[in-house]
């Protein structure tokens, strides 16, 4: 469900995303005045959200991949907390660099 | 979902590890010290390489995310696999061109 719901939440996202940096076309001062808007603490925040669902997406993906085509091994519920561990570990980080 | 769906879902899977991997990192590098418009379009701007990398990131990630958009539909809303299947190629085709100019804007303008 957490794979699913990461998944979800970046489809929503990525128009945004998309948006976001097509502002280039109309030159680097549009692009640039949006990117000052993003150096809002909430704005912050929520990028920290988006890289800790990116993460999750991508080691659940993983998970999912090592789950279909290799042989199956116990574990496998740690493997996802791991995963949302080691998630939260790479969001915090960059929290911690972008504040 | 069918096997074409199911096949094409984790071979988009596959090849964006590695490009996920990538752009997080690069998250990481460019977000240092403050993001400037001119830090990224000086990385990207007439770069061969970012404009094969984002596009095909943009492509995997259309067709990925449509197949799992297309799941969701079918299975969290009272819709036949053939509507959501629509509404899925929809958003893919949205993403893409989306995506596209995006990537365009960055390494062309």
């Amino acid at each position: 469900m957490v794979h699913r719901i990461s998944g979800l939440a970046l489809a929503i996202f990525l128009p945004l995303h998309f948006l976001a940096l097509g502002l280039a076309i109309e030159g680097d001062a549009k692009l640039e005045s949006f990117l000052r808007w993003s150096d809002q603490p909430l704005v912050k925040l929520a990028e920290g959200g988006l890289v800790f669902l990116l993460t999750v997406h991508l080691l659940g993906g993983l998970r999912v991949l090592a789950i279909e085509n290799l042989p199956w091994t116990n574990g496998q519920k740690q493997l996802a907390t791991f995963a949302a561990a080691i998630s939260a570990i790479v969001a915090f980080i960059f929290l911690v660099r972008v504040f | 979902m069918n096997v074409r769906l199911y096949i094409w879902q984790r071979a988009t899977a596959a090849v964006m590890a590695p490009l996920v991997l990538v752009h997080i990192a690069v998250i990481f590098y460019a977000t240092h010290q403050g993001m400037t418009a001119e830090d990224i379009l000086s990385r990207t701007h007439g770069s061969i390489a970012w404009a094969a990398y984002y596009g095909l990131f943009v492509a995997a990630a259309a067709i990925h995310a449509s197949i799992g958009l297309r799941n969701i539909l079918a299975e969290w809303l009272p819709l036949m696999e053939r509507r959501a299947g629509r509404y899925a190629v929809g958003f893919g085709i949205f993403l893409f061109a989306l995506g596209l100019r995006a990537v365009a804007a960055v390494v062309l303008s």
